[in-house]
């Protein structure tokens, strides 16, 4: 039944007990997710008033924890505009459009399970199945692919809108996320080396009993995934898509009423997303010490909860303290530094792979692989001058930012 | 759920991805819209990820979506969003030769046709098709490593060339 093949609970047959099991997943997520956004929303602005000595929400309930209830009745309210020079049903397709994927992506994510002494499985009504709503064999390409889709609301908002401040954040926007897409993709690919598999759940059992690819893989593909995650969602310091010192407001210029807040909302959501996805991926997801013998899969949820709170503080104190990147420091970071050092690393990894499998001396491969590596970024470093050199920027260090992307491109081909 | 039920729900869904594939593909054509092109565009090409899924070859599927979808298009979109801003129908979006688009059309249909007929014929395929990434990557790096080297060469001559036009303006 390959259609079916997504959970082991489907294995034996589709009856009323797995449609339960799957629609308690499926409503769970979805809860889970909504109410996961409203307190990040309320968790942000607090901890950046305190990071900034201001007090944030405190009106809304205790500590102001429904402000962002009140927010959200106050714009579904508001007056929904279009402008007139827009395109109609683009305009309003966008928002959705950003919106879906954004829910997608959290079907993949194993919240809870013991992975560190089972085999991740909960038993549900008579049925043993994951604490995750799907478990495709292709989960991790299915999240590249819609973070990659993602780029579709973003784009087709600004252009819709038939305004050129729109039209001009909504490149700015594409434009980031597609160059730190690849680096996203090469610093997963070491993940998929060590895993052997594209599946979530595989990914994860493979961390289980502390071997978490964040060091497994050796630090260096967890920081470029976290650093190329923080510009594939717009967060500060790579937030120039909504810089307010510079821009109008960004693609969602001309959005009001809710449509304004199905952005905000998807905006926050892949915040919470993509810090599962990097639990996941680099933190052992829901691994973690299991305290009880009984009900021993509570804690993988614990522990999946306590990283990814963890990692939304980080994204949140990047936020309070770091400075935005000009546009050209951002193509320069993308192209120039961070995927040239998620591919070397990569070889890396896939060179001691092949080494461990033929038996070759281990110090000897890292010392050849690191040499290659150095020569190759010495070469780049080259080209890149001389291609400078040859567009006379040298002496203007402030390479405008389409020279930045020309410059660039070369090393793809080294 | 039985093979056979399966079997008919497959077929099912099979002939509504091909009925909104073939509207999607019409509407491609017709609009006067070039956005509007680029978006039915990516309906055709959700529709062929959605029939491979179907078929059970769920990397293919899920890489025709990242690749097409999530980067060709994406790139179209980008060239037509930097070049041309304006909203609304175009004149120039239509094209004289008529006739000959149909015959190009119908000639590749056929000669598409053909290949499918010849390759195939009555070869019945199994209620489990499902391909693993495994099985798919050994079939690339084993039976047809040379024609993956082959266009891989070719992707590279391909970049090498975009950045020697783009880099003379």
């Amino acid at each position: 039944m390959s259609v079916f093949a997504l959970d082991p609970a489907y294995i034996g047959g589709f009856g009323l007990s797995e449609a339960l099991i799957l629609i308690i997943k499926v409503v769970g997520a979805f809860g889970l997710l909504l109410v996961a956004v409203m307190l990040m929303i309320w968790f942000e602005r607090k901890l950046v008033g305190d990071m900034q000595n201001r007090i944030g929400p405190a009106r809304a309930g205790p500590w102001g924890i429904l402000q962002t209830l009140a927010d959200g009745v106050k714009l579904f309210f508001k007056e929904d505009l279009r402008p007139a020079k827009s395109d109609r049903l683009v305009y309003r397709l966008a928002p959705y459009m950003s919106l879906v994927p954004a829910f997608l992506v959290f079907s993949v994510v194993p919240v809870g399970g013991n992975f560190t002494s089972g085999d991740g499985t909960v038993t549900w009504f008579g049925n043993s199945t994951f604490l995750q709503v799907a478990d495709p064999h292709v989960g991790i390409l299915l999240v590249l692919a819609l973070s990659s889709a993602a780029v579709y609301g973003i784009m087709l908002a600004g252009w819709s809108s038939g305004s050129k401040y729109s039209l001009l954040g909504s490149v700015r926007a594409s434009a980031q996320m597609i160059s730190y897409e690849a680096a996203l993709g090469l610093s997963l690919a070491a993940v998929l080396l060590q895993a052997g598999s594209l599946s979530t759940h595989e990914i994860v059992a493979a961390q289980g009993g502390w071997n978490w690819n964040l060091w497994v893989t050796g630090l260096v593909p967890a920081l470029v995934f976290v650093i190329a995650a923080t510009a594939e969602l717009n967060r500060p310091p790579f937030d120039l898509v909504e810089a307010e010192q510079e821009l109008v407001g960004g693609f969602h210029t001309e959005y009001s009423s809710i449509r304004f807040a199905l952005f905000f909302l998807a905006e926050f959501m892949n915040v919470i997303t993509m810090s599962a996805i990097i639990v996941t991926l680099f933190l052992g997801g829901p691994d973690g010490p299991v305290l009880t013998e009984r009900a021993s899969w509570i804690w993988g949820v614990v522990w999946f909860f306590v990283k990814l709170v963890a990692l939304l503080f980080m994204f949140v104190w990047f936020r309070a303290t770091l400075p935005r990147l000009r546009y050209d420091q951002l193509m320069d970071v993308g192209w120039k530094f961070l995927i040239p050092l998620s591919l070397g690393w990569l070889l890396l990894l896939g060179a001691l792979r092949v080494g461990r499998d033929r038996g070759w001396n281990t110090a000897a491969v890292v010392v050849v692989c690191v040499a290659a590596g150095a020569a190759a970024g010495v070469l780049l470093r080259l080209a890149v001058r001389s291609g400078r050199r040859e567009s006379g920027e040298l002496a203007d260090a402030e390479a405008d930012a389409g020279e930045a992307v020309n410059v660039g491109e070369p090393e793809k081909g080294s | 759920m039985s093979v056979f039920s399966l079997l008919v729900a497959q077929n099912v869904v099979f002939w509504v991805i091909a009925a909104l594939m073939v509207f999607a593909a019409l509407r491609l054509v017709t609009t006067r819209n070039v956005v509007h092109a680029a978006l039915y565009l990516v309906g055709v090409l959700g529709g062929v990820a959605a029939l491979f899924l179907l078929m059970g070859a769920e990397f293919v599927g899920i890489t025709q979506i990242l690749i097409y979808i999530g980067a060709v298009i994406i790139l179209f979109l980008f060239g037509i969003m930097l070049t041309r801003t304006r909203i609304g129908d175009e004149e120039k979006t239509d094209h004289r030769n008529r006739l000959g688009a149909i015959l190009a059309g119908l000639a590749v249909a056929g000669v598409t046709i053909y290949t499918v007929i010849a390759g195939f014929g009555d070869a019945e395929l199994g209620a489990d098709t499902r391909t693993t990434t495994a099985e798919v990557s050994d079939s690339i790096f084993s039976q047809y490593i040379i024609p993956f080297e082959a266009v891989s060469v070719l992707l590279l001559a391909a970049l090498i060339g975009a950045i020697v036009v783009a880099r003379r303006e």
